[in-house]
C-alpha cells in the first residue's frame, strides 16, 4: 500500500509555538502593567517580532513537513536547509501513542509518537494531526505493525481496569519519595513554635518543603488522571491525564518484562503499582526524557485483586506471591543484610520471577521468552559464604529495571538455575508468538 | 562446559602492561624522592602492589574462557568478582571485534557480544586476531540462523 504524501494539520505551528507564545504573552503583560518600566512602545515592537518570527518558522517548518504510510515504512519528510528523511519500518514499532498537551487539546489536535525499537521517538512524532484523525492513524499503524490490513476505525477495545482518583490522590500523597518532605515541613513548624523569633525563616522553609511535597504529588496525579487499562486486539490502551491527555497502546508481546513495587506504606494498605519495559534498545542521552517514557505504568495504584487480574491479562498465568524455596539461605543475612527477608527468585515453566527490595517490595517478571542473557555474579565476600548472584536480563537499559536478580542464592542451586533458565527460554523462544489476543469479556 | 582459554599472549600483554603501568611510577619515585626511607617505602608499597595486581592478573587470564555451545556462547572472567554469561546466539544484537594499540601490537583482539539488554556483558578478550574473527563470523552465522524477534 502506497499513501498519499500528508500534511501535518496547519493548526500545528500554533502548538509549538504555543507554550512560548503564553510565557512572552505573560511577560509582555507583566511589563505593561509595571508604570514607567521603560518605553512600552519599544517593548511592544520586540515583542510582536518575536510573535511573528515564532509563527513564521513554525510555519515554514509545518510547510516543509511531510508524511506517508508506504509500503512497510512510516515515511516523515522534514527540514527546509538540511532535509531529512525518516523511515521506520513498521514491524519495528514496538508502541504508538497519541498525546495530546493542554494547547493542542484545546485546539482538538494530538500528537503520534511511533516507538522503534532503535530507539530515537524524538524524530518518529507526527505533531500535530487532528485528534480524530491522529487516532484513525494510530490503529492503522498499529494494524500494519501486525501484518493486518490496514483499517481506518480503531478496534473494539474491552475496559480491564480503571483507577479511582481518589486512591490515586492518596497513593501519591503515601508514595517514599514525597514523605521526607513532610517530615521536613513539619521540621519547620516545630522550629517556628519552638524559636518565634525566627518564625519567619521556619514559614519560608515549611513553604519550599510544602510545594516540593505537593510538586512530587501532583505531577503523577496530573499525569495519571482518569486513568484507565483496556485491552483490545492489537494490545494494551492506556488512557490517561489531567492537563496533558495520552493514549497509549503497548502491543502484544511486546511485553519485555513486568515490575510488581509496593512502596512502605502501601505495603501495609495492600496496594500495588504494576509497570511495564517495552523494548528499546539503547538509551539515547539521559535528556532524552521521551525515550524512558517507554518503561510505562501499567496500573499507576491498585490493590492485589486488580493486580492480580491485570496479571492475568498482561502475563496469563504468572502468580506473584513467592513459592516455597525461593528464598535465598538464611547464610545470605551476611551479605545481604537489609535484604535477605524480602529477597526471592522462582519461575514455573512460563516466567521468570525475582522479588527484592530493602523497604519497597519489587517483583519482576519476565516471560522465557524475553530473556536476552543469564549471568551469574560471585564477589569475594559472596564466595566466602558459598553463595552467588543470579541475573536474567529483558531487552532495556541497565537501569530500566528489567533484570531479574536472584540475590545471594546458594552457589550449586544458582548455576543450576542458569543452566534451567536457559534452556527454559531455548524452548520457549520456539513457540508462536502471541500477537493477537483473544478477548475474553467479564 | 570445557572452556576455551585466552591466548597465552594476551598473559604476556598484560604483564607488559603491569610493568609499566608500576615500573613507571618507580622511576617517578625514584627522580623525586627526597629521603631513602621515602624511596623504600615507596617502592616497596609499589612492589606489593605490582605482586597483589600480578597475582589478580593470572588468575583472572587462568579463568577467562569461553565455550561455543549448541545453542548459546557461555564466557567465564573474573577472579575476585567471577562472572558467567549465557548468551543465545539468537539473542545477539551484534559483535565488536576491538584491538587496543598493546593488543593490536600482539596480534591480538577483543570480541564483544551485544544483546538487546544493556546488562548483558560478554567480553572476550585476548583471542588471536585469525580467532577472532572466526568467532566473529561462527556467532554472526549462528544468530542470523536462531535470531528472533525481540
Amino acid at each position: 500500500m502506497n499513501g498519499e504524501w500528508q500534511r501535518l494539520s496547519p493548526l500545528s505551528p500554533v502548538v509549538r509555538v504555543g507554550g512560548a507564545m503564553t510565557a512572552v504573552i505573560i511577560v509582555g503583560l507583566g511589563q505593561l502593567g509595571r508604570s514607567g518600566g521603560g518605553s512600552p512602545l519599544a517593548f511592544t515592537l520586540v515583542w510582536i517580532t518575536a510573535l511573528i518570527l515564532g509563527v513564521v518558522s513554525g510555519f515554514v517548518s509545518w510547510l516543509v513537513t511531510r508524511w506517508r504510510i508506504s509500503g512497510s515504512d512510516l515515511q516523515i519528510e522534514t527540514g527546509l536547509i538540511r532535509r531529512q528523511s525518516l523511515r521506520i519500518p513498521l514491524e519495528r514499532i514496538q508502541a504508538v501513542d497519541v498525546v495530546a498537551p493542554m494547547v493542542a487539546r484545546l485546539l482538538g489536535l494530538a500528537e503520534v509518537r511511533v516507538v522503534s525499537a532503535g530507539g530515537g521517538v524524538e524524530r518518529s512524532r507526527l505533531a500535530y494531526l487532528g485528534a480524530a484523525h491522529a487516532n484513525e492513524v494510530r490503529a492503522q499503524l498499529l494494524a500494519l505493525a501486525h501484518g493486518l490490513e490496514p483499517t481506518s476505525a480503531p478496534p473494539a477495545h474491552y475496559p480491564l481496569y480503571q483507577v479511582d482518583n481518589a486512591r490515586l490522590i492518596v497513593g501519591m500523597l503515601l508514595r517514599s519519595p514525597a514523605l521526607p518532605f513532610l517530615v521536613i515541613a513539619a521540621f519547620g513548624v516545630a522550629f517556628a513554635v519552638a524559636v518565634p523569633e525566627r518564625a519567619a525563616d521556619a514559614v519560608t522553609f515549611f513553604a519550599l518543603a510544602i510545594s516540593a511535597f505537593i510538586g512530587l504529588v501532583l505531577r503523577p496525579v496530573n499525569a495519571d488522571w482518569d486513568f484507565s487499562l483496556s485491552e483490545s486486539l492489537d494490545g494494551f490502551r492506556l488512557d490517561r491525564g489531567l492537563l496533558q491527555t495520552r493514549h497509549e497502546t503497548i502491543p502484544f508481546g511486546r511485553i519485555q518484562a513486568v515490575r510488581v513495587w509496593q512502596p512502605l506504606i502501601w505495603r501495609a494498605l495492600g496496594w500495588y503499582a504494576v509497570g511495564v519495559d517495552v523494548a528499546r534498545q539503547k538509551v539515547a542521552t539521559r535528556a532524552d526524557s521521551e525515550a524512558q517514557q517507554v518503561a510505562r505504568w501499567l496500573v499507576p495504584v491498585a490493590n492485589r485483586a486488580q493486580v492480580d487480574w491485570v496479571l492475568t491479562r498482561a502475563l496469563p498465568g504468572a502468580a506473584l506471591d513467592p513459592v516455597p524455596g525461593s528464598k535465598p539461605p538464611p547464610r545470605a543475612f551476611w551479605v545481604i543484610p537489609f535484604t535477605v527477608r524480602n529477597a526471592a527468585a522462582w519461575f514455573d515453566d512460563k516466567y521468570l520471577f525475582a522479588r527484592t527490595g530493602r523497604v519497597a517490595l519489587r517483583t519482576t517478571i519476565v516471560p522465557h521468552n524475553k530473556v536476552q542473557s543469564v549471568r551469574l555474579r560471585r564477589g569475594p565476600w559472596l564466595r566466602a559464604f558459598g553463595l552467588s548472584d543470579l541475573y536474567a536480563d529483558a531487552a532495556g537499559p541497565q537501569r530500566a529495571g528489567g533484570t531479574v536478580r536472584g540475590l545471594a542464592r546458594d552457589v550449586r542451586q544458582a548455576e543450576e538455575f542458569a543452566w534451567a533458565w536457559t534452556e527454559l527460554a531455548r524452548e520457549r523462544r520456539r513457540d508462536p508468538h502471541r500477537v493477537l489476543g483473544q478477548i475474553q469479556p467479564t | 562446559v570445557e572452556f576455551n582459554r585466552v591466548s597465552p599472549k594476551w598473559w604476556l600483554a598484560r604483564q607488559c602492561e603491569l610493568a609499566a603501568g608500576y615500573g613507571i611510577p618507580l622511576v617517578i619515585c625514584l627522580v623525586l624522592s627526597m629521603s631513602y626511607t621515602v624511596l623504600l617505602l615507596a617502592a616497596a608499597l609499589l612492589l606489593l602492589l605490582f605482586v597483589i595486581a600480578w597475582f589478580v592478573e593470572r588468575g583472572r587470564y587462568r579463568r577467562w574462557g569461553y565455550a561455543e555451545r549448541a545453542e548459546d556462547l557461555v564466557v567465564r572472567r573474573g577472579y575476585l568478582f567471577q562472572h558467567m554469561s549465557i548468551v543465545p546466539y539468537g539473542r545477539m544484537q551484534f559483535i565488536d571485534v576491538k584491538a587496543g594499540p598493546v593488543e593490536r601490537a600482539f596480534g591480538l583482539a577483543t570480541v564483544q557480544l551485544h544483546t538487546a539488554a544493556a546488562a548483558s556483558d560478554a567480553l572476550i578478550p585476548g583471542l588471536p586476531r585469525a580467532e577472532a574473527e572466526r568467532l566473529r563470523d561462527r556467532l554472526t552465522t549462528a544468530g542470523e540462523a536462531r535470531a528472533t524477534g525481540i
